[in-house]
């Protein structure tokens, strides 16, 4: 064990921050026992107050509070969109990269336009629309955010094709199916987990901007909405804005270090050119 | 440059511009789509749920729209439209879309174009400042200022600078682009918008500027251990002269992808800053947009920096096709 945090501190200190916010997300019910959304004593109360830790907001609400339910918003949507992403992408990665030729070509030239296109705008765009819900901002960041996973899978495919244990798979009459699910796809993995847990990181920061730009779902607290409804009254309160902000950090933070520390540990061709 | 290479180079730049039309339909496509996969009337979605829009505005959108046509022939329609510079009248603010859209279009361009410059030239030097002894003081430093940045908020970090180069040090005007209540002209306009610039660039510039930090350096370190490395020094090349001419060439040609590839982000992190600092670009025209459900506005907004980053990608691919030896083929 100690070996093992010798040898990768990155992940250990990392895994260590995500282990520590859920625990957080878990015990914020527990913690306080109320809405974050409720008024519970004098506005504009600094850090440290009595009744409140982090002080409270332009409304009297508990910054501590919001900061802890918060934590739910970030880490479903961040863990969710990223399911529905790597969904989106090993399927069209894998079917570019096994059937190869016009299909491949298209797949690519659909993931390229969702590369270029500014599509921070078009999640944008798509919440608006289709009015902010949880679903909405799930299925917008899961829109935009596939192709790498496409393109590493693509890539993956087609070094694996050739190799010998595939081709003598496909010699044997092994079903098509079979191949790219028992075959390719288990080896092909290791470069996705490390892309999905940076993919979680992005996703987090692009909730959290959602939020601030007033597109967060109404229902749920989150770290962006606290960020953003403490901006106006940034002379009077700067703990408003930049607490839940430091949370965000800490959290994508820890993120990144844990998907850099597992690719130092499972070390795959992962190009750094694919990396959101 | 060879001659063939030139000859070749017509065709080339043919292919791409026909490629980026082909982007800027699919993305009229899209935006099509978005009006009627909308919940409720497309009319209604496009004038917005504010209630703002009458009947008889509500009427004219039918009308312009071609509404009450088979959908293949309002997708034609609305191509024809947007093809013709029509993108409609923002509901709104009563004026062409593309008319608001254009003069608010150079204030984002400033903004991001500085902003770019700055975190490539600053991102560039810094990983190469890094990868000069990995593992060095110097590196542990870049490495995790970078680490940190790029897990950092933009619209944290320009929160921040406001509070403390705005309001406890109160160095720097925080809001806007010029000082509005004295009309100045000349150097002194000129010195009014660049001060008003200051931190809105920083914020934008420090995120990616961590992205080229780490995007050099680990090119900077997987060039050093090739050969003809090995073949500068026996030559006797200065340590200066191969870390920036011999290796950076080569080191940069992955940066200069990925900066083409990231103009798209660049526009969505404009917004975010424009926002903070109401800086009166496309951004913060989207944010005002985005408050007054003005999604006709919003569409347009979509449509034109979608142009916009394919004109940039285009040039950054023809740097690209003039400078790297090895890009031949499409």
């Amino acid at each position: 064990m100690r070996s093992f945090i010798r040898r990768y501190p990155r992940m250990v200190i990392g895994a260590s921050i995500i282990l520590a916010v859920i625990c957080l997300a878990i015990a914020a019910p527990i913690l306080f026992p109320f809405s974050p959304w409720e008024m519970r004593g004098a506005p504009f109360e600094p850090p440290g107050s009595p009744g409140f830790i982090l002080g409270s907001d332009a409304l009297g609400r508990d910054i501590a509070a919001g900061l802890a339910h918060g934590t739910w918003v970030s880490l479903l949507i961040g863990g969710v969109s990223t399911l529905a992403s790597l969904g989106i992408g090993i399927s069209l990665g894998a079917l570019a990269g096994y059937v190869g030729g016009r299909v491949d070509d298209a797949v690519m030239r659909f993931a390229e336009f969702f590369q270029t296109i500014p599509s921070f705008l078009l999640a944008i765009l798509l919440v608006a629309i289709f009015r902010p819900s949880i679903f909405s901002i799930i299925t917008a960041i899961a829109l935009v955010s596939w192709p790498p996973v496409a393109r590493v899978v693509r890539a993956e495919f087609l070094s694996l094709r050739k190799r010998e244990f595939v081709q003598a798979a496909e010699v044997l009459g092994v079903s098509h199916f079979r191949i790219v699910w028992q075959t390719l796809l288990p080896n092909a993995l290791p470069p996705v987990i490390v892309l999905g847990s940076l993919m979680v990181a992005n996703a987090v920061l692009t909730e959290s901007a959602l939020s601030f730009l007033g597109l967060g779902d109404a229902n749920w607290m989150s770290w962006g909405f606290l960020v953003g409804s403490g901006r106006s009254v940034i002379r009077i309160g700067w703990w408003i804005s930049v607490l839940p902000g430091v949370a965000i950090v800490i959290t994508v933070l820890g993120l990144n270090l844990l998907g850099e520390g597992l690719q130092t540990w499972l070390n795959p061709r992962l190009s750094k050119r694919d990396l959101p | 440059m060879s001659s063939n290479r030139l000859q070749a180079m017509p065709r080339l730049i043919g292919w791409r511009v026909l490629k980026m039309a082909a982007m800027v339909l699919a993305i009229v496509v899209v935006n099509f789509l978005l009006i009627h996969a909308a919940p409720g009337d497309p009319a209604s979605a496009i004038a917005g749920q504010s209630g703002q829009a009458d009947a008889e505005f509500m009427r004219q959108l039918r009308e312009q729209f071609g509404l009450d046509k088979p959908l293949p022939l309002q997708l034609w329609i609305y191509i024809e439209r947007v093809l013709t510079l029509d993108l409609g009248v923002s509901h709104r603010l009563q004026r062409p879309i593309l008319t608001v859209i254009f003069e608010r279009l150079p204030a984002t361009l400033l903004l991001t174009g500085t902003a770019f410059l700055i975190a490539l030239a600053s991102g560039v030097a810094l990983g190469v400042r890094a990868a000069r002894k990995p593992g060095g003081i110097a590196d542990t430093l870049i490495m995790g200022g970078s680490l940190f940045f790029y897990a950092t908020p933009l619209f944290l970090v320009g929160i921040v600078l406001v509070l403390v180069f705005g309001v406890w040090l109160n160095w720097l005007p925080t809001f806007g682009m010029e000082t509005v209540d004295m009309p100045l002209q000349g150097i002194a306009r000129a010195t009014d918008i660049a001060r008003h610039a200051v931190l809105p660039v920083i914020t934008l510039a420090v995120f990616y500027s961590a992205v080229y930090v780490r995007l050099t350096r680990a090119s900077m370190v997987e060039v050093s251990s090739y050969p003809f490395i090995k073949t500068a020094r026996a030559k006797g090349a200065s340590e200066t002269r191969i870390r920036w001419v011999h290796m950076l060439r080569n080191a940069l040609l992955p940066v200069i992808t990925l900066a083409g590839i990231q103009a798209g982000h660049l526009v969505g992190g404009s917004i975010l800053v424009e926002t903070v600092f109401a800086w009166p670009g496309i951004g913060s025209l989207a944010f005002e947009a985005l408050l007054a459900r003005d999604y006709d506005l919003l569409l347009g907004i979509f449509l034109c920096t979608s142009v916009v980053v394919l004109t940039f990608n285009l040039l950054t691919d023809l740097v690209y096709l003039a400078f790297d030896p090895r890009v031949q083929a499409l």
